[in-house]
């Protein structure tokens, strides 16, 4: 549907939406994220340049049901009654053959329907490769101009989109829990050397002190491992010194050129996905026996 | 579509509103489940934050009649008036016209098809292109009838 439905025809410009939006009024904010999504809007169109990395955007990553959400609702609590106020993109895979999705994240999130220094946003990946919807990047640079101090960024931490939130967040933050086949769990994904800080949640379960351990020795190889902190979502151990933490998290040395190359990828794969013959590129794929491959070699040149 | 399938009052029977949800999603919608007990003024915030097109309720507990209208006019006074909303549950058919007085636009009751459930979706989506009144607040008459 379109994005201005309901308002005014005044009210529908981008660069009006976004001043109301800027001035508090959330309608006009969601309205505007709506605009973001589809596609429909730039920083440029906005007036806005893309922001400066300030550690103000927060990725979290991890297995699905490891804690993410119920941990960002506990840091939602924690910041708030500082007098921050946060907003959240919940970024939940879109079904590849019908385009559906079910957004849940905001069910674990309680301040989500009633604080009103909180935003929350679902996101569907639309099936941007990498399971990161490009979007986000602009969606999370209007947050912090609508006076949102910070912005957490949660993703499914399945196959490549755990790596690539290092594109769109200044700080990524690894969620782990015990009882997965942690050792493995832990050297096999590769954001684990890119994250900034990985958190052992679940801690009042057994097995969460094996589950650091594990993460810490397989981490002892690689240089410069970042910290590792346990928590509990459930009785807000360790919250605390997680909410305080991650305010003043450095960057991991060492992992700009990883970095690089993910925001390469991204702009590279969201530039391939916007070219206008697209579909017919797709069609053309699927329906012979060239390979995307050989498409690549003849039709990509730099 | 961005459709909010949503759990008003103390009602504890979910079973329905997620099979909706994932029937929904199936369907090809981006669907965001609140989660059970959660307040008409929640619902409201929920429906404003995610832009949604459409509001789902479900009710089983018999508390609809006072749940149902308060949403829809929490709705419209917050400028929502685009939103179409339809519901299901347990919800006798002599309680039904004073909901679709109050802006809904469809009830749903115990064995609806997914497939009649989609045919309005549909319906929904024509008449949104088509300029035909079909929100909360917009007013006309048109309630969903199965085999429209
Ligand atoms: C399963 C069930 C339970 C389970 C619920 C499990 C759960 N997590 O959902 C349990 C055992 C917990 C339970 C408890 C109670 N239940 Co009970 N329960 C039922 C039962 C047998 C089936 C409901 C069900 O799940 N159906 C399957 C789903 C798929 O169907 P559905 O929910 O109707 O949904 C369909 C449509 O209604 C519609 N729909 C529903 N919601 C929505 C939303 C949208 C947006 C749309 C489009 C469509 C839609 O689409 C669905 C698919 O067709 C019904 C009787 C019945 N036959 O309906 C009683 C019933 C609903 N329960 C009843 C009662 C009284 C209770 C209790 C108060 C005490 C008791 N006697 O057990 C408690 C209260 C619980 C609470 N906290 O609210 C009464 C309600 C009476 C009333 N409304 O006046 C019923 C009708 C039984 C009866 N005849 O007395 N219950
Ligand atoms: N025991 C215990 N359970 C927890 C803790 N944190 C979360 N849970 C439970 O773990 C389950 C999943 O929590 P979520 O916060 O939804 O996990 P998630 O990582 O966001 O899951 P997805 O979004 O599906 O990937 C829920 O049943 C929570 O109640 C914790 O610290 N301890
Ligand atoms: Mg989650």
């Amino acid at each position: 549907m379109g994005t201005g439905y309901g308002l005014a025809e005044s009210e529908r410009l981008p660069k009006t939406i976004f001043e109301q939006a800027i001035s508090g009024n959330r309608r006009s904010l969601a309205k505007l994220l709506t605009a973001v999504e589809n596609g429909e809007v730039s920083h440029e169109l906005l007036g806005i340049s893309p922001r400066v990395v300030d550690g103000s955007v927060i990725g979290v990553t991890g297995a699905p049901g490891v804690g993410k959400s119920c941990l960002i609702e506990r840091l939602l609590s924690t910041w708030t009654s500082d007098g921050l106020k946060i907003a959240v993109i919940a970024v939940d895979p879109s079904s590849p053959l019908t385009g559906g999705a079910l957004l849940g994240d905001r069910i674990r999130m309680e301040s989500a329907d009633n604080n009103p220094n909180v935003f929350v946003r679902s996101f569907a990946t639309r099936n941007q490769p990498g399971g990161m919807p490009n979007a986000v990047v602009l969606a999370a640079d209007v947050m912090r101009h609508c006076d949102y101090d910070i912005v957490l960024i949660e993703t499914v931490g399945a196959g490549q989109s755990e790596i690539r939130i290092v594109s769109v967040a200044d700080r990524i933050v690894l969620v782990e829990a015990p009882l997965r086949g942690d050792e493995v769990q832990a050297e096999k994904a590769g954001v684990v050397e890119l994250a900034d800080m990985i958190v052992v949640n679940k801690s009042d379960l057994e097995g969460s002190d094996r589950a650091a351990a594990n993460i810490i020795s397989a981490l002892e190889v690689t240089s410069n491992p970042p910290p590792i902190l346990l928590t509990s979502a459930k009785t807000a151990v360790g919250i605390e010194d997680l909410a305080v933490q991650l305010r003043t998290l450095p960057a991991k040395p060492g992992a700009e050129l990883a970095r690089a190359r993910e925001r390469l990828l991204t702009a590279w794969d969201s530039a391939l996905l916007s070219r206008k013959d697209i579909n017919e590129v797709l069609d053309g794929l699927a329906s012979s026996e060239n390979s995307a491959q050989e498409w690549v070699e003849k039709n990509l040149r730099w | 579509m961005r459709i909010v399938i949503a759990k008003p009052g103390l009602d504890g029977h979910d079973r329905g509103a997620k099979v909706v949800a994932r029937a929904l999603r199936d369907a090809g919608h981006e669907v965001i489940y609140t989660g059970l007990r959660r307040t008409p003024e929640q619902i409201v915030r929920t429906v404003i934050d995610e832009d949604a097109d459409m509001l789902g309720i479900s009710s089983l507990s018999g508390a609809h009649a006072f749940l149902f209208p308060r949403i829809c006019q929490l709705l419209v006074e917050a400028g929502c008036i685009d939103v179409t909303v339809f519901g299901g549950g347990i919800i006798p058919v002599d309680e039904r016209p004073i909901l679709f007085d109050s802006g809904m636009r469809a009830i749903f009751g115990p064995g609806t098809k997914m497939q009649e459930m989609s045919e309005f979706v549909g319906a929904v989506i024509s008449r949104v292109s088509s300029n035909q009144p079909v929100g909360v607040g917009e007013g006309g008459d048109w309630v969903w009838s199965s085999g429209e």
